[in-house]
């Protein structure tokens, strides 16, 4: 089962990358949290057709993952293993929108194509932002973050004990996958029900360390409330940092920049 | 509760699918006493810790901590007299740092902010595991996860420490400094183990469990040394108690 320690693997990286001290990764984590939110917004809420326009928005991105000191490529390495995904999903779009709408010399091109394009432009900026975001400050961090500004207590409790819990989690899984592989002999075991036993076992066990796990809580005083070490201040670079990326995202949506930077350009010159 | 004393009386317990796990069990534990529990697997051991801070409540019989019985309404306070450290620290770390999981406690208690930091520093000092504080928790070895757990129960500043199988999974160094930590501490101990050598270095007093019973109750050099005893009870004697196989000194 390479693939859960592939995973594993991955997410103990962005751990490590969201532990930088970087300007990025100093900033209080609600203003990242909210800037992201009206990124997506933003982004998600153009036509169908448009490419261009949404241009500007690979500037966010790619500015945080420079000043965070992401690693490109591992980034993008990230992004191409969910982008199956988006293509599948646009992938009858040219076959079923052959409307022309642009002609570039003899080349023809159609509807289907440009909105094609943009459901994957839209899908890698959403997904690298988010990626960027977790990177540059961890999932606690986020979940910390969404709490304060109000989400409810449980989901924030949930996301930390997900994150938590997913490495031990794992580590059994792989445990029991690699007991079955030993004795399985390059066959394939007993096919599917042994499957179900597996995830039979690994419910029952999850569900005996939950409770173990509570108790471990109630031994030290858990009243339903996971309070955490305060440690969020909010400093006017924090205020800066969201109010400036803001009005940004909101011009960009508001106004084609590349279309009046292009007017403008040509008007300049003619 | 000014005396950190524990009083178990006619104990018994069934689980709820029938299975009895406690039988009659009744000792006395005195202020700042070091006590081992041993016992084969299933004799009862956990089963028996579970009961000192009201994890289980009890079928028959009764559990006093410092005079207090344990009950539903004295829960909070017996709690935090009697602090708890588990077998698998995984089950005890489940905050995303280190010092967010020391502090889980402190917070609970309604301390104010520098205390509880404070108390999570002394804590974690204590057990040598300051440097660990920003480390998420799955990140560290078996070593420093059982030194974080207990700092996690430190600070808390119990009275008595309850502990289940505290060097099981641990290399003989760890195992080392953990026997030494664990006799720095003045606080009144019950540590149940399979580890006996870990029980004679670190406990004037022995109860041996079977089968959900107590079947003896007394110095732990004399207990160790009840052949008979030691073998009805799935046991052997401590290697430091036995010859030496290779030197062939005793």
């Amino acid at each position: 089962m390479a693939s859960i320690e592939a995973g594993l693997y991955n997410l103990g990286r962005l751990d490590q990358l969201a532990r930088q001290d970087t300007a990025v990764h100093r900033l209080d984590p609600r203003a990242k949290v909210v800037t992201t939110f009206v990124y997506l917004v933003c982004v998600v809420s153009f036509g169908k057709y448009d490419v261009l326009a949404l241009l500007p928005f690979v500037v966010f991105p790619v500015a945080l993952a420079a000043e965070g000191n992401l690693p490109f490529g591992f980034l993008a390495r990230r992004l191409l293993a969910v982008a199956p995904f988006a293509v599948l999903v646009g992938a009858f779009n040219p076959l079923l929108d052959r409307e022309v709408v642009a002609q570039v010399g003899d080349l023809s091109i159609s509807g289907g194509w440009v909105s094609y394009a943009s459901i994957i432009l839209r899908f890698l900026l959403t997904a690298s932002a988010a990626l960027v975001l977790v990177g540059t400050t961890g999932l606690n961090g986020v979940a910390m973050a969404i709490q304060r500004l109000g989400a409810p207590r449980v989901f924030a409790t949930q996301l930390l004990f997900l994150y938590r819990y997913i490495f031990v989690l794992a580590d059994e899984a792989l445990r029991m996958w690699r007991a079955r592989s030993l004795r399985s002999f390059g066959r394939r075991g007993l096919g599917l029900s042994v499957y179900g036993q597996i995830l039979g076992h690994l419910l029952l066990r999850t569900y005996a360390r939950a409770q173990r796990v509570y108790q471990a809580m109630t031994c030290r005083g858990f009243d339903g409330t996971v309070r955490v070490v305060g440690r969020l201040h909010l400093r006017a670079a924090d205020v800066a940092f969201t109010l400036g990326w803001s009005a940004f995202f909101v011009l960009a949506r508001l106004y084609d920049l590349p279309l009046l930077l292009g007017r403008l350009v040509t008007g300049w010159s003619s | 509760m000014s005396h950190h004393t524990i009083s178990v009386r006619g104990l018994g317990f069934s689980y709820p699918d029938g299975t009895r796990a406690l039988e009659d069990v009744s000792f006395e534990v005195g202020h700042g006493e070091a006590i081992a529990v041993v016992g084969a697997n299933g004799a009862g051991k956990s089963t028996l810790l579970m009961h000192l801070n009201g994890l289980l409540s009890p079928s028959e019989g009764e559990v006093r901590i410092g005079g207090t019985p344990v009950t539903r309404s004295t829960l909070k306070d017996i709690r935090r007299t009697v602090g708890m450290v588990f077998q698998d620290p995984d089950d005890q770390l489940f905050m995303p740092s280190v010092f967010e999981d020391v502090a889980f406690g402190p917070m609970n208690l309604g301390l104010p902010a520098d205390d509880v930091a404070a108390r999570a520093d002394e804590a974690l000092r204590r057990v040598g595991a300051a440097h660990l504080k920003e480390r998420p928790p799955y990140r560290l070895s078996g070593g420093e996860k059982r030194a974080a757990a207990i700092a996690t129960v430190l600070a808390m500043e119990p009275n008595m420490l309850v502990m289940d199988e505290p060097s099981s999974g641990l290399d003989p160094q760890a195992r080392r400094r953990l026997i030494e930590l664990l006799a720095s501490f003045e606080h009144t101990r019950i540590v149940a183990t399979h580890d006996l050598d870990l029980a004679a270095a670190l406990c004037e007093r022995t109860i041996v469990m079977s089968a959900g019973r107590v079947t003896a109750d007394g110095p732990t050099r004399e207990v160790f040394s009840d052949d008979g005893l030691l073998a009805a009870s799935g046991l052997e004697r401590p290697l430091g108690m036995q010859a030496c196989p290779v030197c062939g000194e005793g």
